[in-house]
């Protein structure tokens, strides 16, 4: 019985974060502006992160922590680097 | 500290996070110290401002009374969401406040804090005049910002810094 | 999925639990992401999921792969310790940037920001009037259309 409401809560988690992830495209591709494209984008990576956890919970497979640790890391040089292109036009000053 | 670990806190951090990451065996042990040898060496070059804890007891309570505020502002800013971006019910906007916060790692802290609670966003800090520019998305559940963030947060950070 | 059988019943509805809200509460910063109308106020939407979204699952996580495989599982604290000391850094990058483009005229100004205080003027214990900024005039919002693109309109 609990299983099957464990089973349950795990796929709504991952229809809520896919759906999550559909929305921050959304606004990615609609701009208006840079930054709210960048912002996003960065909210995409987390949401992708938190989709791995919760699809290695499902699968009961710890190795899908690493996916979405690389994801962190990468979302996070990511935005700093779109962040500071933003700021100063250049990327490496 | 020495100088052969000038970060010893930050060096340890890293041992422990290389074996949590990776399973416990002496090689990983060797290979964890040696890299977080080197990461303290390199940190020392780039020579942060040291953090100088005075109180240690008072971190907790830092910590506990964050990990509150979160928690609420998470469930205000929920509600806000639900409730649509034109609901007359709230009001976002700019707030400048002064702070009088001078040591770089309490401003820090500061920072974190702040950006980490979903209702409130650090946009600009001058550290000449300790002036602060905030965007805070409902302006109505505070009425004084400038007081709420000297006596919750300001007084502790002081405490545990200055 | 033979795993979820294993675990206790009270783990399996704390987990159940945990992993819901967290989920609930990062869409709600998705749906934040698309009806709030300036980008100052878009800012707050993804620190819901950052917060306590991220804690939520990852506590969950840790909380059944401790009881699954019988050891204390930290992996997961990793995350949590990344996200914490990294989610900061991009949005007050995020934010300083909007604001430095905002301020500068030649990007043209598509939100009314704060313009920079002058050091020598006005006294710092002086509050100024910041009503009225960052209000979000040019993006009405994903819902309401026939609003054309302003960098479709500034021709970039």
């Amino acid at each position: 019985m609990t299983a099957e409401i464990l089973r349950f809560a795990l796929g709504y988690a991952q229809i809520a974060l896919i759906l999550a992830l559909g929305l921050a495209c959304w606004r990615m591709l609609r701009g208006p502006r840079a930054q709210d494209r960048v912002l996003a984008l960065d909210t995409m990576y987390m949401n992708a992160m938190l989709l791995f956890l919760v699809i290695g919970m499902g699968n009961g497979n710890v190795f899908f922590f690493e996916g979405a640790l690389v994801i962190a890391v990468l979302g996070f040089v990511t935005t700093v680097c779109a962040a500071k292109f933003l700021m100063r036009g250049e990327v490496v000053e | 500290m020495s100088r052969a670990i000038p970060h010893p806190v930050l060096s340890l951090a890293l041992v422990l996070m290389w074996l949590v990451l990776t399973s416990f065996s002496l090689g990983n042990l060797v290979l964890g110290t040696v890299i977080a040898l080197i990461a303290g060496w390199s940190v020392e070059h780039l020579h942060p401002p040291k953090p100088k804890f005075r109180r240690w007891l008072a971190i907790p309570r830092l910590f506990l009374i964050v990990a509150l505020d979160i928690l609420r502002s998470n469930l205000a800013v929920a509600r806000v969401l639900v409730l649509g971006p034109n609901h007359p019910a709230y009001h976002s906007g700019f707030v400048e406040l002064t702070l009088q916060l001078r040591e770089p790692n309490a401003i820090a802290m500061l920072a974190i804090i702040l950006t980490a609670t979903p209702g409130t966003a650090w946009i600009e800090f001058e550290r000449e005049s300790g002036r602060l520019l905030l965007h805070v998305l409902d302006l109505r559940s505070e009425d004084d910002w400038q007081a709420l963030i000297r006596d919750r947060y300001e007084a502790l950070l002081m405490e545990i810094f200055e | 999925m033979r795993h979820l059988e294993l675990l206790p019943p009270w783990a399996a509805l704390i987990v159940a639990l945990f992993v819901v809200i967290g989920a609930t509460l990062t869409v709600l910063g998705g749906i934040g992401l698309l009806r709030l109308k300036s980008f100052y106020q878009r800012l707050h939407a993804p620190t819901l999921g950052y917060s306590y979204g991220t804690l939520l699952i990852i506590l969950a996580s840790m909380l059944m792969f401790t009881l699954l495989e019988g050891r204390l599982v930290l992996h997961e604290l990793m995350v949590g310790i990344f996200i914490m000391a990294t989610t900061p850094i991009t949005l007050l990058m995020l934010g300083r940037a909007a604001l430095r483009r905002d301020r500068d005229t030649k990007l043209g100004h598509d939100e009314t920001v704060p313009p920079r205080p002058d050091a020598q003027e006005s006294p710092p214990e002086m509050p100024r009037d910041l009503t009225g900024y960052g209000e979000g005039v040019v993006d009405t919002g994903l819902l309401s259309h026939g609003d054309p693109e302003p960098e479709r309109r500034r021709g970039d």
